[in-house]
């Protein structure tokens, strides 16, 4: 297992100075600062709900106070790869909806495109504004050695996340000035910054001004709501729900004190089957009736744009790397996970033989949810996971145990290693952006490979040093 | 501005103001209860308190009127959708809804508010040391108000928290000066004697009034002065009169803002004229328990046409 931090007993050279420093300060300052943040964070509110618990609906998420960090040159890989990634999957994403080339070209089989449940005919032939489809592409990577990375999963609809990107500096930065005094991190508050100039550059070809942008959320109920509404003050926009929207003619109004405004950009957290009642799912009452007639017109620009969701299933990204390919005429720069597609009766064989050492995924799952991590799984939970299976394989992918770098982290009996992945936002409008940073996930229990924050995953902050 | 928003600016103000409220209700009850009984059956503090309170109905019925009990359903009791406990909740609940419009130390003041309002001990400090749970509570809203000033920008928002504040805040002047009319004073000789003045400067405490009372006019503890000062006077900070003329102020900047007067206006106009224009004398002569009631009523209609001037229903 390759540990983050220290390597054949030496400490690495980017975790250098932070561990001469934790050394100097000694275990009483540490926990002293570990306990100051968890108040910090309980004070401003950030807070994960998890579905479906009961319990606290306003869960602190853990928070690691050590860093994991990156070279320059770790992260000027991972930049060119993230970006690599989120522009091949905008052009399969106008591809799929148009021409499918990728299609007739024989690299994707059409079934999984067009039998897929994410695929949606309702945007078929629709342009938006600049060919994008997926505006924030959350890439989930994880390392296996110094020079090891692998894309887990790509995440094209809304992914969540980024927030903790942003505080977990904030309180750092409040908890350690002399670190950051001292080093060079580079800094990460410009991801707003840079969200809005995204939004602003995909406003739709009949906004005439101006554009006029808000945020959709489901509600306070939502487990992401903290993010939500993070990220409309940090941008100074209007952080609605659907109530608050309508449709008049043919463009998207807000109701406001003054009457009817105008909105022209909705950066919705809301999945495309709940956004309009009228094209989806005629239950939904989070969405806005008549939303999708309008975003056909012209009249509105939506992020993620609906159907965007065809390119981050599970069994799609095993043919990124062709994408890349195809559409770039490029050699991936991060690699997939060697992934075996069930519906693949040669790979259903294998998957069913060695359930024991391998990670089944639903294709359609999200959030570690209906996972089998076969070394941590018993033999009745595996026999149980292969007549799911069998039941429908196309619903399952399987990859290999990663052995998944770890990097120190305060636990019970002191400080331990930890599994962590890492997800950068990737922002893609008139320009392709990404803030020098991301979130690092890390799974708080001894061995887990789960970082998910439903699952009881923690955060850590992510440290790019400057050259 | 999101009418929802402005909703909810202006209902997370009036719940902050009315659990300050609640414990300055208490506050007399308690300070009263401290008179010795002078008459027969008039040991009616709590029970008025109650009734004053405009949650009676969700009491109750078989439960004692002491101060443990009706203290406790005043402060914790989820049932009752007043109760300082669901005030805070409910303020919060209406700032998450839109945390976007409020500042992080308004956030933070409500949050913490709750977080330790939630605690067991708070129980025991109500129980044992009302008077210092009352301070707890109207620190509260003073930390509320103090970090709204301090933060937050003068725009509509501003206005829709202060508008919910001044509603509410009248509607509770009102409230406690009635508490004296649900004190039974069975015979006429008992107005204006002894336990009379001192019920009287009650109120004034509980309106924390009774130093610029005193300043206003000196040492007149008369209940006519003291209606007076919390009913006419426009220079005490919780008078009907000063609610109502900062109601319109906050009333005129939307105006002025938006370049629009709504039926609202000339309401809040009329409210206003109605306590510069009214003599003591009057009001006492034609019954302090019908002004009372009237105005009242008066402040709940401007509640609900501010909401229909700025779209709270929707549109």
């Amino acid at each position: 297992m390759f540990n983050e931090m220290k390597m054949d007993d030496q400490v690495r050279e980017p975790y250098r100075a932070l561990v001469d420093w934790m050394e100097a300060s000694g275990p009483e300052v540490l926990e002293q600062k570990r306990l100051e943040a968890e108040t910090l964070f309980r004070k401003i509110g950030i807070t994960f709900a998890v579905y479906g618990e009961g319990g606290d609906p306003e869960r602190l998420i853990p928070f690691d106070l050590i860093p994991r960090i990156f070279t320059a040159g770790e992260w000027r890989k991972l930049d060119r790869g993230v970006k690599q990634r989120a522009r091949a999957l905008n052009l399969f994403l106008y591809d799929v909806y148009h021409n499918a080339e990728i299609i007739k070209a024989g690299i994707i089989p059409a079934d999984l495109i067009f039998k897929n449940d994410a695929f949606e005919p309702a945007v078929i032939g629709i342009d938006p504004p600049r060919k994008v489809y997926s505006h924030i592409v959350g890439v989930d990577i994880v390392r296996t050695g110094p020079e090891d990375f692998y894309v887990l999963e790509d995440n094209c609809r809304t992914p969540s996340g980024v927030s903790y990107m942003l505080e977990n500096r904030e309180i750092m930065m409040r908890m350690f000035p002399d670190l950051f005094k001292s080093l060079r991190i580079e800094p990460v508050e410009s991801y707003p910054d840079m969200l809005l100039k995204t939004l602003k550059s995909i406003a739709p070809p009949k906004c005439d001004r101006e554009p006029n942008i808000v945020v959709l959320t489901p509600g306070a109920m939502n487990s992401a709501y903290y993010e939500h509404s993070f990220l409309a003050d940090q941008m100074g926009v209007e952080l609605v729900e659907g109530q608050d929207l309508f449709v008049y003619e043919d463009r998207v109004y807000m109701r406001t004190t003054r009457g009817p405004a105008r909105v022209d950009v909705i950066y919705r957290r809301i999945d495309d089957a709940y956004i309009d009642p009228l094209c989806f799912r005629s239950d939904s009452v989070l969405g806005i009736p008549g939303l999708m007639n309008v975003y056909r017109s012209g009249g509105v620009a939506i992020c993620s744009a609906p159907g965007a969701g065809v390119a981050d299933d599970k069994a799609v990204y095993t043919y990124v790397p062709d994408m890349i390919r195809f559409y770039l005429g490029q050699e991936p720069i991060l690699n997939n996970v060697q992934t075996w597609k069930c519906g693949k009766p040669d790979d259903l064989k294998y998957v069913l033989e060695h359930l024991g050492e391998l990670v089944v995924k639903e294709v359609h799952g999200s959030g570690g949810y209906g996972m089998l991590v076969g070394p941590a799984s018993t033999k009745e939970e595996q026999v149980a996971y292969a007549q799911r299976i069998k039941a429908d394989p196309d619903d399952f992918i399987a990859q290999p145990t990663l052995a998944l770098s770890a990097c120190p982290t305060f636990v019970e009996s002191g400080i331990a290693p930890r599994h962590v992945d890492f997800r950068p936002f990737c922002l893609v409008g008139d320009d392709i952006r990404l803030a020098p940073g991301g979130l690092t996930r890390v799974a708080m229990r001894d061995g887990s490979l789960v970082v998910n924050s439903s699952q009881g995953g923690g955060v850590k902050d992510t440290w790019i040093m400057s050259d | 501005m999101l009418s929802r928003t402005a909703d909810n600016l202006f209902w997370l103000s009036r719940y902050v103001e009315r659990a300050e409220n609640m414990a300055r209700l208490m506050e007399m009850g308690y300070r009263m209860a401290l008179m010795p009984a002078v008459v027969d059956g008039n040991r009616s503090e709590w029970e008025s308190v109650l009734s004053a309170s405009g949650c009676a109905s969700s009491y109750d019925p078989d439960a004692p009127l002491r101060q443990e009990e009706v203290a406790n359903f005043l402060i914790f009791n989820r049932d009752n959708p007043s109760s300082i406990i669901n005030c805070f909740e409910s303020a919060r609940a209406s700032a998450r809804a839109m945390r976007t419009a409020i500042t992080a130390e308004m956030w933070e003041a409500l949050n913490n508010s709750l977080m330790e309002l939630r605690r067991p001990s708070m129980q025991n400090l109500a129980k044992n040391e009302l008077p210092e749970f009352i301070d707890w509570v109207k620190r509260q809203g003073s930390l509320f108000r103090g970090t709204t000033d301090s933060t937050i920008l003068r725009n509509d928002g501003y206005d829709f928290i202060r508008l919910g504040t001044f509603i509410e805040r009248a509607d509770n002047t009102a409230r406690l000066l009635d508490v004296k009319y649900y004190v039974l004073l069975p015979e006429t000789s008992m107005v204006g004697d002894g336990v009379d003045n001192y019920q009287w400067t009650t109120v004034l405490r509980a309106a924390s009034s009774l130093r610029a009372f005193h300043w206003v006019y000196r040492d007149d503890y008369s209940p006519h002065r003291i209606a007076h000062f919390l009913i006419l006077n426009p220079f005490s900070p919780r008078s009907l009169a000063h609610c109502a003329e900062q109601i319109t102020y906050h009333l005129d900047r939307l105006a002025r803002h938006y370049g629009q007067r709504h039926n609202v206006h000339g309401q809040a106009v009329e409210m206003y004229s109605l306590l510069t224009q009214s003599e003591m004398d009057e009001i006492f002569s034609n019954g302090l328990h019908e002004f009372l009631t009237d105005f009242q009523g008066r402040n709940r209609a401007l509640s609900n046409a501010i909401g229909e001037a700025y779209y709270f229903g929707g549109q």
